[in-house]
Parts: C-alpha cells; sequence; structure tokens
C-alpha cells in the first residue's frame, strides 16, 4: 500500500514537472510570436528603439572586442601547435579567419552579451513587473509588449550583427598580433593569406547566426523579465533564468543553424 | 451619451480564482457618473483583483464588467483607457523618465501627441495642481520623497483630464499628515473634473475625505454598500468591526 502510494507520488512528480515544461514552453512561444507581431505592426517607438540599440549594441563593444581580440590570439596559438605536427603552420591567418568569421565571432560575443544584456533586460522588466511600471503603461493606453519588449527585440536584431562584424575584425586582428610578433609571420603574407581563403559566405553566415542569437538574447531578457515573479527574489530568479536560458538556447540554435548553412 | 441613470461602471457577478483560491466570488457593484466609490476590505479580500478585471490586467472568469449599459470588449477598454487615469499604490512612475516626462507619457505618445515644449509646460501645471513646484519637473522618480511621488503619480493620472480615475491604496506608506494632504487632493481634483472614481483602501481616514458611496468586500463578495453618511450607523457587525478596527468580532483575523 505505501510501496503503492510512493510510486503514485514519483510518477505524479514526474508528470507534474513534465506538464510544467510543456506549459513553459508553449507560453514562450506564444510571448515570442506576439512579440514579433508587435514589432512589425505600428505604432512604433523609434526613440525607445534608438536608446536599446545604443545600450545593446554600442555598451557592448567593450566587452565583445576584447572577448574577440583575446580568443583570436589564442586561436593562433593553438592552430599553430597542431598544425605544425603535419608541417602545416601556414594554415594559421586563414584558420583563425574561418574560425572567428564562422564560429567563435558570433557565439562568443552573443554568449557575453547575453551576460550582459540578457540580465540587465529581465532585472529591469521585472522590476517594472514588481512595482507595477507594466500596469501602469496599459493604464497609460500604451501596450508594453509594443513599447517595451519590441524595441529590445528590434534592437537586438539589429545590433548583435554589427557587434559580430566587429569582433570578426578585432578577433583576426588578435590573430595577426600573436601570429606577427609572437609566431614570425610576415605582416603582408598573413594579411594575404587571411583574405583569400576567406568567402563572403562565411562571412555571411556568421553574421545570419549573430542575428539569431541577438533575437534569443533579447527575447530571454524580456519573457523572463516580463514573467517575473514578486519581490527581489522574483526578480533575482528572472535575471539567473534568462541568462542561463539565453546561453542553453545559443548553443542549441549555434548548432542548428551551423547545421543548416553547412548543407546549403 | 447614455442617460443618468446607466451606471458608469457595472459589475455583475464577477468571479475570479488562482488554481485553488477563489478571490473572487460573485461581486455586484455599481458606480454612477460622477460617483466616487470607496470599496474597503481587508488585506487580500480581493480589492486590487478586481479593479484589475475592469482594467483587463487579470481576465475574469465569469460575470460580467458594463461601462455604461455595455459589455466591456478590448475595444471599448481601450477607448476608455484613452479617457482613463490611475493612481498606483507605490506610485508606479517610470524610472528611465524624468518627473515631467512621467507626467506627460500620454502626451508624448500615442495619439494625443503634443509638441514636447507644450507637453512640459501641461506637466508642469498638473504639478503646480497637486502643489509641487517647476523645479522638481527635471528630476528623477528616485530622488523624491514617498509622499512626493505619490503626488506626481497623481499629476499623471490627471494630466489627461480623465473621465474615470482609479486609486490604489492612496494613502499607505504616507505619514498621517501627508495622508490627509492626498486625500484632501484626490476628493478635490474629483469633485473638479466631475470624474467617476473608485479607490480601494483600508485607511478610514481616506474612507471619509473621499467617498460619497463605500463598499465592504469581504470573502469576495460586496458585503454592504452604502452613503458614507450611513457608514456609522450600518447595521453590519463586519462594518463596524471593520472601521473600528476591531481585533474581536465575525471577521476572523489571523494572526
Amino acid at each position: 500500500m505505501t510501496v503503492m502510494t510512493s510510486i503514485q507520488g514519483f510518477l505524479a512528480a514526474i508528470g507534474a514537472a513534465t506538464l510544467e515544461l510543456c506549459r513553459a514552453i508553449g507560453a514562450l512561444a506564444l510571448f515570442a510570436v506576439s512579440a514579433v507581431a508587435h514589432a512589425a505592426r505600428p505604432p512604433w517607438y523609434p526613440a525607445e528603439l534608438g536608446r536599446q540599440i545604443l545600450r545593446i549594441g554600442y555598451f557592448s563593444l567593450p566587452v565583445v572586442g576584447l572577448t574577440a581580440l583575446f580568443t583570436g590570439g589564442a586561436l593562433a596559438l593553438q592552430i599553430y601547435l597542431g598544425g605544425s605536427r603535419f608541417n602545416a603552420e601556414s594554415v594559421v591567418p586563414s584558420i583563425v579567419a574561418i574560425g572567428m568569421v564562422r564560429e567563435l565571432g558570433p557565439v562568443l560575443g552573443a554568449l557575453m552579451v547575453a551576460g550582459r544584456v540578457s540580465a540587465s533586460i529581465a532585472a529591469e522588466l521585472g522590476t517594472m513587473r514588481v512595482t507595477e511600471q507594466i500596469d501602469a503603461l496599459t493604464t497609460l493606453s500604451t501596450d508594453p509588449m509594443k513599447y517595451l519588449v519590441a524595441p529590445r527585440i528590434l534592437a537586438a536584431v539589429i545590433a548583435m550583427p554589427m557587434l559580430a562584424a566587429v569582433s570578426d575584425v578585432i578577433g583576426v586582428m588578435g590573430g595577426y598580433l600573436v601570429g606577427v610578433e609572437r609566431l614570425g609571420f610576415n605582416p603582408g603574407a598573413y594579411l594575404r593569406n587571411t583574405a583569400d581563403y576567406l568567402l563572403l559566405q562565411d562571412v555571411t553566415s556568421g553574421l545570419i547566426k549573430a542575428a539569431a542569437f541577438g533575437f534569443i538574447v533579447a527575447l530571454m531578457g524580456c519573457y523572463h523579465g516580463y514573467n517575473s515573479g514578486r519581490g527581489a527574489q522574483g526578480v533575482g530568479r528572472a535575471t539567473t533564468n534568462a541568462v542561463v536560458s539565453a546561453c542553453i538556447l545559443i548553443f542549441a540554435a549555434n548548432y542548428i543553424l551551423t547545421e543548416a548553412l553547412f548543407s546549403s | 451619451m447614455s442617460d443618468a441613470g446607466t451606471p458608469m461602471i457595472e459589475l455583475r457577478g464577477v468571479s475570479k480564482s488562482f488554481g485553488a483560491k477563489h478571490v473572487l466570488r460573485g461581486v455586484d457593484l455599481a458606480v454612477a457618473r460622477g460617483e466616487s466609490l470607496v470599496v474597503i476590505g481587508g488585506s487580500g479580500t480581493g480589492k486590487s483583483v478586481t479593479l484589475k478585471c475592469i482594467l483587463g490586467l487579470i481576465p475574469h472568469d465569469s460575470g460580467q464588467i458594463l461601462l455604461e449599459g455595455q459589455p466591456l470588449t478590448p475595444e471599448r477598454r481601450a477607448r476608455m483607457l484613452e479617457r482613463f487615469g490611475m493612481l498606483f499604490q507605490g506610485g508606479a512612475l517610470f524610472d528611465s523618465l524624468s518627473v515631467w516626462e512621467n507626467v506627460a507619457f500620454r502626451l508624448l505618445r500615442g495619439p494625443a501627441r503634443r509638441p514636447r515644449a507644450e507637453a512640459r509646460a501641461l506637466a508642469v501645471d498638473k504639478l503646480r495642481r497637486v502643489g509641487l513646484g517647476p523645479d522638481v519637473a527635471d528630476l528623477y522618480p528616485a530622488e523624491l520623497s514617498g509622499g512626493m511621488q505619490k503626488r506626481v503619480g497623481l499629476a499623471r493620472a490627471i494630466a489627461a483630464d480623465p473621465q474615470i480615475i482609479f486609486f490604489d491604496e492612496p494613502t499607505t506608506g504616507l505619514d498621517p499628515i501627508m495622508a490627509g494632504v492626498i486625500n484632501d487632493l484626490i476628493r478635490e481634483l474629483v469633485t473638479e473634473m466631475g470624474a467617476t472614481a473608485i479607490t480601494i483602501t483600508h485607511d478610514m481616514s481616506s474612507v471619509r475625505a473621499i467617498a460619497d458611496t463605500v463598499a465592504m468586500l469581504h470573502e469576495g463578495r460586496i458585503r454592504w454598500r452604502g452613503p458614507v453618511s450611513r457608514l456609522d450607523d450600518s447595521g453590519d457587525p463586519y462594518v463596524d468591526q471593520f472601521i473600528h478596527g476591531r481585533a474581536e468580532g465575525p471577521i476572523e483575523a489571523v494572526r
């Protein structure tokens, strides 16, 4: 009898968790669709959009730039080390460029932005939820999805590819500095090698990824902040969930997009 | 528009549950045009939920909400909100905007949009109406005291000359003198604008200062409703216990 009830309790717990997961996925999907629909239809708030592009794009430049610089440098050393095992040290410039532009620039940049921007959006909207500022918007005939969520998502989708482009250039420069100063490459040859082997589609695939990651970063920040629980604890949890879920979704989306762009 | 007999806002059997918790169990309540209704009741009796159901911030489970005798559809609600103001319990001022931008929020965007200079002048005028000088206009909400934040919230609520105003616990967190000032201001503004007002509070000084009519919400229903002059001889033990703040009585105090 007690064995039966404990098994039932166990199954009920699994069932409840599964249902909760389905509910969360459904709620997130509805939120995403609603956010995109609101971003596509007027009224738009250009001042808000501009402010968010500045906040998400411009103020993330130092973080993303430093990440790219050090990653490019480390990448050059690693590829040199690996390449030297089969006398292929000369691939360093082209592999650094392809690796940065196709993969590491967008992904690492997005992860850094997720830490900065998802967290701050979630904390901001969460605090607005808790202090009834979001309800106040409704009473002022302003749709919070349009005024708060849509500009942030649009701004991130616009700003992330720009950040990725900057990150591509700085990453290649990091590789160049290490290649020339540390590994003894000829400066002209390094740059020529980079340019010769890099294809336009390497760059565009990286920028497409970056736009998708921007969407994820802003969506997670907005979703968790908008649905924040009560009090300081609720906002804290929203912030953590936003960053963690944004990072995981970035990795998952990265694989899916790489696969899609690989076969096309 | 409609005749004087039709209530501005009417709730018929409005119910709302959160899971197993039945917050509203059939609220029947009507507010006439230009009337100031104060809803009293203990914490957690559903006063805020009632307001949020009218605003559509929380969907109600059953019952009807009528505006001027017509069901409140999303379109009609949107039109109602264009001539609406609300003072929130904590002020709910936007902390990324300065005081005057908060007050002029409606005037800076949307259909009623005005040039910035004009919107600012109107905001300063509304600030003066609630007893704040023009020097406050460029400060940010975080730089203001609680009483000043309430006044700014009040100025924002009246900025577009609303027909309907809601006040959510207008005196909570204020010292008694500031509470008195806010109460008097609310009464003046409601009378002056001829607006229909619903206030929720458990502060008896607010009730006597603001109300034409008082309704008491208890266990998700309207327990008593009458003119404020009848409050002291309502003959209802629940109302008596509440207005005198007695621990002993029919209302169970959870301690």
